[in-house]
């Protein structure tokens, strides 16, 4: 959801903030950090609007209770951050406790030596709290790394109900067939039947990732992640590029899709207004539309559904894909470390923070808060995103968060080609499977 | 002897350079430096840089994207100078004069100049959204029916050239407006008593005149094109695809997005290659090095 609040202006600063922001750290946390047993812990989160309110409330209730033991947060921009973060990890400049985002990405710093190994720090009744699905994201090689600390982050197909109505139809599709046919019952209404924000390219990744997975199965992928040879190959990876093709051509997102951008709330705007009849994106869709067209979603015409079932596909119409969580973790070097465990297991799963969470929209990674859900605001919503996590059998990663950075970066450029018709299914495997 | 006497005269010697030699030192010699090195490492941000020989090197010769970004670099930088040039150096020399409303004209072509790019790339962003924006509306009446500019593999880098031409007329201009407020007025006088006209004027008088400024503002362009980076980040990132990928853009891709330090290194050595060689290849050609003056006796 950070991803979503992101604009992609600050990556310009990115470097320079970066630098001076690690400079200034060097001057101010020298003599704290020798301390030591003072048990300062330094959290390094993700800047959010909505979220850090809450965030800074739980870290003033946990030093308000933890005698010695003191928390202060710092909360970064997300694409800054991850270069912040990769450069600080390891160096005497890193924080304590820092934000990620769970699977590929936790397993470079693992692989590093720079994450702490907290399986005997936390016992089985903290970790039996959250969803296992997500849990498995901050779990490597059967270690856990890293504690889910916020909502869960699965994508979904989004859609406004005036314009189906308008369009005559009835149901939100469920199946494949069901998805052209209302495409072209939007299109002869001369409304795009899917806002696309295609200058950004992982808005479009997400429909790579649910047609791989509805197509042939979670397991392609998984493949693809480990770097066997020839993944790329596999003959579903072409499949689910040449549905998209065919959504390209039928004009299923228009045709200045490639100017669209998400940060900017383009393709947003084209669904709360009706100009567009539905879009893919993340939970987080949600609470962006509830801020930016709170009418649109207060009045019920925003709906939502699960990604559309593709006939002979080997996927489970229950996969999802997204983000599982973002994550806790704590740096191998970290002086304070008990502290920095006490830091975790007193915040992430506090019954206080765990409500105002589900107050701004969002839905925790805990098992059984269903009941405070269905209680909750925005009932409707949180509760079919949780139901949708709990009864996933397989939750796939956001692809760029998941592989490698090089090859997150080639793939996107890559999969832009394709939605832009610069490049063919065929040209999209070859370029990704010399990598 | 010689020193003293100069000293005296309060003229600068070598020792007045100290400091600004150990600022550049410092902040410009040593990273180049770093630079060279990390090219030679592998290193993803994480930990210690490990020593890869010309690993990084020889992948120059096999990077798919290298040669695109090279041209699209090339081709953005000899646009962006013809185009520029074109407009400022007569848009500099109206501006000198002093027509009615000029003052006020002026003011008006400088605004761009007063807003940072990153403040210039998000209004255009928000100007080239192709169903809310501006891009909307005049799209038609450029013949790109659905505002469609920077998501079109063929229009993207025009419009950024485009973009980047809104944001640096007004600082060349000044330039030049500068440069030919300080033509003597004797010489249109001479040339008027010559019989000269307006246009004879301005290719017998200003423009001479006017050569060093070229020059200058020449090397800004070309060396400041092929290190442009901020506005074409923000509005396209490089896209759609690689149609924008420029050179500085895909060191900084492969650095901060492929944390692929080290190869980024490589094409940072190359950039400041280049950089280096088309400054001085421009200030040779037009021989600005020797430094005379064009206005002799005056």
């Amino acid at each position: 959801m950070n991803r979503a609040l992101t604009l992609r202006f600050t990556t310009a600063l990115a470097t320079a903030t970066a630098l001076a922001a690690t400079a200034t750290a060097c001057g101010s946390s020298g003599p704290g950090a020798s301390g030591g047993g003072s048990g300062k812990v330094t959290v390094w989160a993700l800047q959010d609007t909505a979220l850090n309110p809450v965030q800074r409330k739980t870290v003033s209730t946990f030093n308000a209770s933890s005698g010695d033991t003191k928390a202060a947060i710092q909360f970064f921009v997300n694409d800054p951050y991850k270069q912040k973060l990769q450069t600080a990890l390891g160096s005497p400049n890193a924080p304590d406790v820092f934000l990620n985002w769970g699977g590929g990405n936790l397993t470079t710093y693992v692989k590093s030596g720079n994450v702490a190994d907290l399986g005997t720090d936390l016992d089985a009744s903290f970790k039996n709290e959250f969803l296992p699905s997500v849990m498995a994201g901050g779990t490597i090689d059967g270690k856990t790394y890293g504690v889910p600390m916020e909502g869960v982050q699965p994508v979904a197909l989004f859609y406004n109900k005036d314009v189906f109505a308008k369009a005559g139809i009835t149901q939100p599709p469920a199946t494949w067939p069901d998805l052209l046919h209302d495409i072209d019952r939007m299109k002869a209404r001369h409304i795009t039947p899917i806002a696309l924000a295609g200058s950004q390219a992982w808005t479009e990744l997400m429909w790579l990732e649910y047609l791989l997975d509805r197509v042939g199965g979670p397991q392609v992928f998984v493949g693809i992640q480990a770097g066997k040879p020839g993944a790329w190959q596999d003959p579903a990876v072409t499949t689910a590029l040449t549905m998209i093709r065919d959504l390209v051509d039928r004009g299923a997102f228009g045709t200045n899709y490639g100017s669209v951008g998400q940060d900017s709330g383009g393709a947003d705007a084209l669904l709360s207004k009706g100009r567009a009849g539905m879009e893919l994106m993340g939970s987080w869709e949600y609470a962006g539309q509830l801020a930016t067209a709170p009418d649109f979603v207060k009045k019920g015409k925003l709906g939502w559904t699960t990604f559309p079932t593709v006939p002979n596909g080997k996927g489970d119409a229950k996969n999802i894909v997204g983000n599982p969580c973002n994550f806790f973790s704590v740096t191998a070097k970290s002086k304070n470390r008990a502290a920095a465990v006490d830091f975790i297991t007193k915040t992430v799963t506090e019954p206080s923070y765990v409500k105002n969470l589900i107050d701004i929209g969002q839905v925790p990674a805990i098992a059984g808060i269903e009941d405070q859900l269905k209680s909750g605001p925005n009932a409707d919503y949180t509760t079919f995103v949780y139901g949708l996590v709990e009864h996933a059998p397989n939750f796939t990663q956001s692809w760029d968060q998941a592989l490698a950075p090089a090859t997150a970066q080639k793939l996107l450029t890559e999969l832009q080609k394709v939605f832009n018709k610069q490049a063919s299914p065929q040209q999209f495997v070859s370029a990704m499977d010399a990598e | 002897m010689n020193t003293a006497l100069r000293r005296s005269d309060g003229r600068p010697g070598a020792l007045w350079a100290v400091p600004a030699l150990l600022y550049f030192a410092l902040f410009a010699v040593v990273p180049m430096a770093l630079v060279v090195v990390l090219s030679f490492c592998r290193w993803n941000g994480l930990g210690s840089p490990h020593w890869a020989g010309t690993a990084n090197w020889t992948r120059l010769l096999h990077d798919p994207d290298l040669g695109q970004s090279l041209r699209l670099s090339l081709l953005l930088t000899v646009v962006n100078w013809a185009v520029q040039t074109l407009i400022c150096l007569p848009l500099g020399v109206w501006c000198a004069g002093h027509q009615r409303a000029r003052a006020v004209l002026s003011t008006l072509f400088f605004v761009p100049l007063l807003m940072s790019s990153a403040a210039v790339a998000l209004l255009f962003a928000a100007l080239l959204d192709p169903n809310f924006g501006l891009a909307h509306a005049i799209g038609p009446w450029l013949g790109v029916d659905d505002g469609n500019f920077i998501g079109d593999p063929h229009l993207a880098l025009w419009t950024v050239t485009a973009v980047v031409t809104w944001q640096f007329v007004p600082f060349h201009t000044l330039l030049y407006q500068a440069a030919a407020r300080q033509v003597p007025a004797q010489l249109y006088e001479a040339a008027t008593i010559d019989g000269a006209g307006r246009w004879r004027q301005f290719l017998s008088v200003t423009l001479p005149q006017l050569r060093h400024t070229v020059v200058t503002s020449s090397v800004l362009m070309l060396v400041g094109s092929l290190t442009y980076f901020d506005i074409v980040l923000i509005l396209t990132n490089g896209g759609p695809g690689t149609s924008t990928r420029i050179l500085p853009l895909h060191m900084y891709l492969t650095g901060f997005s492929s944390f692929d330090m080290g190869y980024a290194g490589v094409l940072a050595v190359l950039l400041l290659v280049a950089g280096t060689t088309l400054s001085l290849l421009v200030v040779r050609v037009t021989g600005f090095r020797r430094m005379t003056s064009r206005r002799e006796g005056l």
